[in-house]
């Protein structure tokens, strides 16, 4: 028999998931579910004009480290895919790493201002962060053009007499991506900044610390879980970053996000493009997870 | 110069770093709506004051064509993913923890979580794979796709709007023999009405600022404004693109101030 309480439990929760069913429906059609079709996808055979032949091969996962060569058959080492991951993975690090490093100060700004000010000044991180991304890029773009306005400047006031080359150079793919996802540092860096205790500065400084030991020694082991916590926002991002690259990197320095669009361009590999997509995905669920142990632990720590 | 007083929360530099990155963040935005005024065809080089391309822009066929084709896509996923989101909301909240709830949860934040450009990829062979079988074209993939990876923008904002809502009125309204629907319709609703006009707000910008995913599900013939403009890059950059990138910039702006009024209020 079942009690009146279980009843009711059971009746919210059929309620519950029967609310749900919409939007689990349209998730499922058009995020979710096309996932595993896309596993399906990287086991076939890869069609001559693009699309796939219906048939089992493991050809696209062989592809993401090794070519076939076309004479005789041997199988090596697919240099170029390696150089496109490793700059994928070094360009997002080293804009995790530069967001840290300007992010910090930033946040810090922000978490010390007078509570009226704190709020505009988080509106400000805020808006860009919301804004398009492409209007952003674009707005990178026209500063370090060729004929952009950085040169424009620097040679009229007769600092330089050609123009810097800076666009379609890893440089300028970090500098665009720094720029864009910088709110994404700064964001979960402020929340955790903001919850800590001024009082135990001054106890530093009362125990004779100078600044810098209270910095490292106090202050970042403290906000440590917010840095994991924007350092995973602003990597996992860019990894996966396809705008800023194509635009900012031109042809010849892609990153993953483009690679994996070649596949299904000129490429004509889907499969390929396929498998390198589910390693994607697989990395950034890795990088997930640690960040959702970062907040747990920070969570638990309040 | 007098002393500022010795302050424990002030590190050296730090607020120097701070405004130069608020500079940063708004100078390149600052200059790209400024060049949308030149009057020459340079984004780099003024030449005087005028109006002349967001006239161009007005007159470009394709210009109003994309920007109608993402007005229509913004403004339907906007409404299938704040009904969605909504009622999840109203399923996910105020209720006892259920079986299955953290796994729709995930389902609904699911979009949040993987890079956009494995979703493009998904979809890209999903849908191309239903054009071959079924024949159909259309707006709708785009607006199904859209529909998708809005409903955690629109969800957000609903779910804390009614976390933050008092209970004891619409079990008021119960004891006072209000039928369920006439509850939900007389009171909950209008309670709600802010968190989901929130939410639309977010998905509609959302979906109108979108590139990745659009530009891989896309048919030919098929651009919206942010793709069309990715699509320019290729040529001769005018401002017209500034122009363009101007008044979609103020649209953004706009609704994220109206966004952040109505969820503030809510605090109080």
């Amino acid at each position: 028999m079942h009690s009146l309480e279980e009843r009711a439990n059971n009746r919210s929760a059929r309620n519950g998931w029967f609310l749900s069913t919409p939007a689990l429906v349209i998730l499922t059609f058009a995020a979710v579910g096309p996932l595993f079709i896309m596993l399906v996808y990287s086991f076939l055979e890869a069609g001559q004009y693009g699309n796939v032949e219906w048939a089992f091969s493991t050809d696209g996962w062989v592809a993401t480290l090794f070519t076939r060569d076309i004479f005789d058959d041997t199988v090596s080492l697919a240099d170029a895919h390696l150089t496109i991951f490793w700059r994928s993975v070094k360009l997002s690090l080293l804009t995790t790493a530069l967001t840290f490093a300007v992010g910090f100060p930033t946040a810090w700004f922000i978490a010390t201002r007078p509570p009226k000010a704190r709020a505009l000044w988080l509106f400000l991180i805020t808006i860009p962060f919301w804004t398009n991304l492409l209007i952003r890029t674009f707005a990178i773009n026209e500063i370090i053009r060729t004929e952009g306005v950085l040169n424009t400047v620097l040679k009229k006031l007769g600092l330089i007499e050609t123009p810097l080359q800076i666009i379609y150079t890893d440089t300028a793919v970090l500098i665009g991506m720094t720029y864009v996802y910088l709110p994404l540092m700064v964001l979960p860096l402020f929340a955790a900044i903001d919850r800590f205790d001024m009082r135990l500065l001054e106890a530093c400084y009362d125990l004779y610390a100078s600044r810098w030991r209270a910095l490292t020694r106090v202050i970042v082991p403290i906000v440590k879980p917010g840095i994991v916590a924007g350092s995973i926002l602003v990597f996992i991002p860019s990894l996966g970053a396809y705008v800023t690259p194509r635009i900012l990197g031109g042809g010849k320095n892609m990153m993953i996000g483009n690679f994996i669009e070649l596949q299904f361009g000129q490429g004509r590999n889907w499969p390929l493009g396929a498998a390198l997509s589910v390693v994607l995905l697989v990395i950034v669920a890795t990088a997930l997870l640690f960040y959702v142990r970062a907040v747990n632990r920070e969570v638990r720590h309040d | 110069m007098t002393k500022r007083p010795f302050s424990v929360a002030r590190l050296p530099g730090f607020t120097g770093t701070a405004i130069a990155v608020f500079l940063a963040l708004y100078l390149p935005i600052v200059i790209l709506v400024v060049y949308s005024f030149n009057k020459g065809n340079s984004v780099a080089v003024w030449q005087g004051l005028s109006l002349d391309w967001y006239a161009k822009a007005w007159a470009n066929t394709a210009v109003k064509e994309a920007t109608v084709r993402s007005l229509i896509i913004a403004v339907s996923a906007a409404l299938i993913s704040t009904a969605a989101a909504t009622m999840a909301a109203l399923g996910t909240t105020r209720r006892k923890a259920f079986k299955g709830q953290t796994f729709i949860y995930v389902m609904i934040n699911q979009p949040l979580m993987v890079p956009e450009i494995v979703t493009a990829v998904a979809l890209l062979i999903f849908f191309a794979w239903i054009k071959v079988t079924t024949g159909i074209q259309g707006l709708g993939y785009l607006i199904a796709a859209h529909s998708a990876f809005c409903i955690p923008f629109a969800y957000l904002p609903i779910r804390a709007r009614l976390e933050g809502m008092d209970l004891s009125l619409e079990t008021a309204a119960a004891d006072l023999y209000a039928s369920p629907w006439a509850t939900f319709r007389r009171v909950t609703l209008p309670l709600l009405a802010p968190g989901i006009i929130a939410g639309a707000m977010l998905a509609f910008v959302i979906s109108l600022d979108d590139v990745v995913i659009t530009e891989f599900v896309k048919s030919g013939g098929q651009d919206t404004l942010p793709t069309f403009m990715l699509g320019q890059l290729r040529r001769q950059l005018t401002p017209e693109i500034n122009a363009i990138s101007s008044v979609l910039l103020l649209l953004t702006v706009l609704l994220l101030t109206a966004f952040f009024l109505l969820t503030k209020r809510q605090d109080h």
